[in-house]
């Protein structure tokens, strides 16, 4: 699977009340979250991105409270990708539980530019710098991982193990 | 090769002799929780997971305690949903407007964690109740979700750091201090994916209330969970509450470690962490001088008796600073009536301070004190992140109850000492 779209450089320690502020916890819909993505970080970067854009962040993305709103406010946007050196661990679960695919990669972390063009191979975990003709190899997506984005989420993965019938 | 009292906890619970250090090990669950935030998106995705029942209704509990009582109509629909759910499961453990206090400090209080148990809750500071002895995560929503239906969550062993404190602490330096200067030290991800397991003679000194707040904390480093082995205060703490019998997990002597790190507490002062990171931290003297709009005690980090405590240390027969708004929130109605017994109440409202009923309120921004453009709060809360509070360009300063109480009477952040030299009122 690949995903092409402009990159949006963010810093080290982005905390999921920088991704969407706790007075607006108020809901549990992506579009609606979205409105409000990085509101505290930047008012006007919520304009800026459109679907299928790429978050490309530093250490520790995604530290703080266990909000699922948080990779629901990234999904609702359109961002199906985050790079990052590294992420915060309630963070990285909720991600992949929702199907919001996130890659370690320090390299792309360091090169990568606000509004480089990017190609990446969600499969692989290879990322082309269209802009800058570079590429970087992420970390791949351990196994299990792999297997919840393949079964759409952790909650179709939980009913084919439950052997839930049905689709929902 | 020996394993950590983290370690042993995940291998009982995943039926395994042993695990080591990034195993995927899928654990039963004792305990689960979720709040008015996480517990709506939980429903939803249990409700999409279609089995039509939980686990085992005796180990779900809800609270109500972010946004409560209800700051407007979609907070008030959260918690709508979050009732309904409860009544047509019939679940027994529901605690609403009245009765809810801060969940981590009123599950334990109630006794549905006790040491060597396996604890999730949909709020990152679950880690709180490691200072039981009890291996205590937290998880988002989804992860909540699939516990409920099916009384199971998988882990990554962690790997554990340890953390011992010696010496003597000085008046005013509490277990708050103690976390701070650690998460100051190794930064808010010097525990990623880590267990923080704390010991050593002090800890063993401290009361239940600042080990929790300890324990509380550990999210704030990046960690896991938080824990500590279950010495006699715990067991004692834990005895008249239990709600099952329960075994004390110990680390073996050759656990092994990913690192130590040794604390000598003797030269310590208070410290705060100053905007807008946890590990901002310096020594209260170093921040001394600034002036504050708004001081906050209150949360599951430090809204227990013990903290109003020594809040009421420094303000009895004080006055809250003309500049400066007191808010007090006690983190249980438990704690509550507690702090009416024992008179801190009327000191609280006889200073000037606002006291409010039980709610997470202001720590996140969400109602109840709610910081404007520039303002600074010292809170006794856990996280002084960008717009946390509030506007995004308030500031909040993080310290213990006395250090936040002190700052109220002199209108400006100052050590405590200062301020309990000063005469009281007559």
């Amino acid at each position: 699977m690949e995903i092409r779209g402009r990159a949006h450089k963010v810093g080290d320690h982005i905390d999921t009340d920088l991704i969407i502020a706790g007075r607006y916890l108020v809901s549990t819909d992506p579009a609606k979250l979205a409105e409000h993505l990085f509101e505290d970080l930047d008012p006007s970067f919520r304009a800026r991105i459109r679907p299928g854009d790429v978050i490309v962040a530093g250490e520790n993305f995604g530290q703080g409270s266990s909000r699922e709103h948080a990779p629901l406010a990234l999904l609702g946007a359109g961002i199906r990708v985050v790079v990052a050196a590294s992420f915060a661990r309630i963070f990285y679960r909720n991600a992949f539980n929702n199907g919001l695919v996130l890659l370690e990669c320090p390299l792309a972390a360091r090169r990568v530019q606000d509004g480089d063009e990017l190609e990446i191979d969600l499969e692989t975990g290879r990322i082309v710098n269209c802009t800058r003709a570079e590429t970087y190899q992420a970390q791949p997506i351990p196994p299990f991982m792999r297997e919840l984005v393949l079964a759409g989420g952790l909650i179709p993965y939980v009913r084919q193990r439950l052997g839930v019938a049905g689709d929902r | 090769m020996g394993m950590t009292i983290t370690e042993k906890i995940l291998a009982q619970h995943a039926d395994l002799p042993s695990v080591r250090p990034g195993d995927l090990v899928e654990c039963r669950v004792d305990m689960l929780f979720a709040n008015d935030i996480t517990a709506p998106l939980a429903i939803q995705q249990f409700e999409r997971i279609g089995i039509g029942r939980v686990f085992d209704p005796d180990r779900v509990a809800f609270v109500l305690d972010h946004y409560v009582p209800p700051k407007d109509i979609a907070s008030a629909e959260q918690c709508r949903i979050t009732r309904e759910f409860v009544r047509k499961h019939n679940l027994p453990h529901f605690y609403d407007t009245g009765r809810a206090g801060i969940a981590h400090v009123l599950l334990a209080e109630e006794g549905f964690v006790a040491p060597g148990e396996l604890f999730v809750g949909a709020d990152s500071h679950t880690c709180n109740h490691g200072a039981l002895g009890a291996f205590a995560t937290g998880v988002g929503s989804s992860d909540l979700a699939a516990a409920m239906a099916t009384g199971r969550l998988w882990f990554r062993v962690p790997h554990t750091l340890k953390f011992v404190f010696r010496g003597t602490l000085r008046p005013w330096v509490t277990g708050k201090d103690l976390v701070l200067r650690v998460i100051g030290d190794i930064g808010v991800d010097g525990a990623r994916y880590a267990a923080m397991e704390f010991a050593g003679p002090v800890l063993r000194q401290l009361t239940m209330d600042e080990r929790f707040s300890i324990a509380n904390m550990a999210v704030e480093a990046g960690a896991k969970n938080g824990i500590m082995e279950p010495d006699e205060v715990v067991l004692e703490w834990v005895r008249p509450r239990a709600r099952r019998p329960f075994t004390p997990v110990y680390s073996d002597p050759d656990a092994e470690y990913a690192a130590l790190y040794e604390y000598d507490v003797s030269e310590m002062e208070p410290v705060v962490a100053a905007p807008s990171s946890p590990s901002n931290v310096v020594p209260v003297t170093e921040a001394a001088g600034v002036r504050v709009d708004q001081c906050f005690i209150g949360t599951c980090t430090n809204g227990r008796i013990e903290d109003l405590r020594q809040a009421a240390r420094i303000l009895a027969g004080r006055r809250v600073h003309p500049d400066v708004r007191l808010i007090v929130i006690p983190a249980t109605p438990r704690v509550y009536r507690q702090a009416l017994e024992e008179g801190l109440i009327q000191i609280f409202l006889e200073a000037g301070a606002a006291v409010s009923t039980s709610t997470c309120g202001p720590c996140i921004g969400g109602h109840m004190g709610v910081l404007a453009d520039g303002e600074v709060c010292v809170s006794t809360s856990s996280r002084n992140f960008v717009g946390r509070m509030g506007h995004r360009q308030s500031k909040v300063y993080l310290s213990n109850a006395a250090v936040a109480a002190a700052a109220a009477v002199a209108g400006r952040i100052v050590h405590p000492d200062e301020v309990v030299r000063s005469p009281v009122a007559a």
